[in-house]
């Protein structure tokens, strides 16, 4: 069992000096073509305005305060929007932290 | 059939009807689920029959079967982290499935399950729950400072979380619609450019000519899609990887 784990350690100085182990994080990312990035761009914006909408006129029928509560979060929507593009472009906190 | 009264019927492809006869009517049973049962199926023989040996030296199925494998295993880790490897089963049941239905639907008469919302967002719905669960489980009631990032000012506070809320519950949309839309949009160009093909054709002399154009357009059309069915397999799967992650080291 020496002998093999021996080998293994070897095994693995040897492929980390050539460079041949791949990096640990970050090499699998999102396909980043132009018409791939513009069209999540695109949900992303239209998805969060979805969601803004909907909770806005539920809450308004709900409390029956038409239009006011549609009006903030349809804003609130578009704000989120925005944030999930720039979310999008920007580097993942995470990723690096770790 | 599509071309019937020079009108195109590009969205027929994708109306539910029964399957399996009397017993599938009765049950509500339609092609969707005839072909989601069959996707299942062929999942499952993949893995079943391609690991049958298991041999040191593999076969063509069992090739297969390990580098499906292996790619979702290898996403997962890179994406999550080495804790992340418990979350396995669920991103590759996910990936495969999905996968299997977008290649599914690219046979001639087959029916893409995927290309429905309620399909899409169901699968979408399951992540988001799965994810919140995720996150509360493990962090308690820290889950909820996600949505106030460290760092900004308290007084941006009634805008800042409602925002991040909206955004948050913005993930099971753009997910389900990303992969419905694009499976969709496929799909209906494959039956357009196909229609013109027989319109075409049927315009005396020069229109078998004229119909190799939209003949050539679907060709490649065709092998955009298989591109497009495996890329929103893994954009489904890789984007679940990465929710996962937020929920389990928030942010």
């Amino acid at each position: 069992m020496d002998d093999r784990e021996a080998f293994a350690k070897r095994l693995a100085d040897a492929r980390a000096k050539r460079g041949l182990d791949k990096p640990e994080r970050g090499k699998r990312a999102l396909p980043s073509s132009t018409w791939g990035v513009g069209l999540r761009a695109g949900v992303e914006v239209v998805s969060a305005l979805i969601v803004g909408v909907v909770i806005g006129l539920g809450l308004d029928r709900w409390l029956g305060t038409t239009p006011w509560l549609f009006l903030l979060f349809f804003v609130l929507g578009a704000a989120a929007g925005v944030s999930n593009v720039y979310r999008l472009f920007a580097p993942r906190t995470g990723v690096r932290k770790d | 059939m599509a071309a019937e009264g020079n009108a195109i019927d590009a969205l027929g492809q994708f109306v539910l009807y029964p399957a399996l006869g009397q017993v599938g009517a009765a049950v509500g049973f339609t092609n969707s689920n005839l072909y989601m049962l069959f996707a299942g199926a062929l999942i499952v023989a993949l893995m079943v029959y391609g690991m049958r040996e298991a041999a040191m030296v593999p076969g063509r199925m069992q090739g297969l079967a390990e580098s499906a494998y292996g790619f979702i295993d290898d996403m997962v880790v890179a994406q999550v982290g080495e804790e992340g490897r418990r979350f396995f089963p669920f991103v590759f049941t996910l990936f495969m499935f999905i996968l299997f239905g977008n290649m599914l639907g690219l046979f001639p008469y087959a029916f893409t399950f995927t290309s429905h919302i309620t399909v899409t967002f169901a699968l979408a719905a399951t992540v988001f729950v799965l994810v919140t669960a995720v996150a509360i489980a493990l962090h308690g009631r820290k889950f909820f400072g996600y949505f106030m990032p460290e760092g900004a000012p308290m007084w941006l506070a009634p805008i800042i979380i409602p925002v991040e809320i909206v955004s948050y519950l913005s993930r099971p949309i753009s997910l389900s619609v990303r992969l419905f839309a694009n499976m969709m949009a496929g799909h209906v160009m494959l039956k357009v450019f196909a229609t013109f093909v027989v319109m075409l054709a049927g315009l005396g002399t020069v229109g078998p000519v004229l119909s190799l154009m939209p003949l050539a357009l679907n060709i490649a059309l065709v092998a955009f899609e298989v591109l497009v069915a495996f890329l929103q397999a893994y954009v489904f799967a890789i984007l679940t990887c990465i929710y996962l992650h937020d929920a389990v080291h928030l942010h």
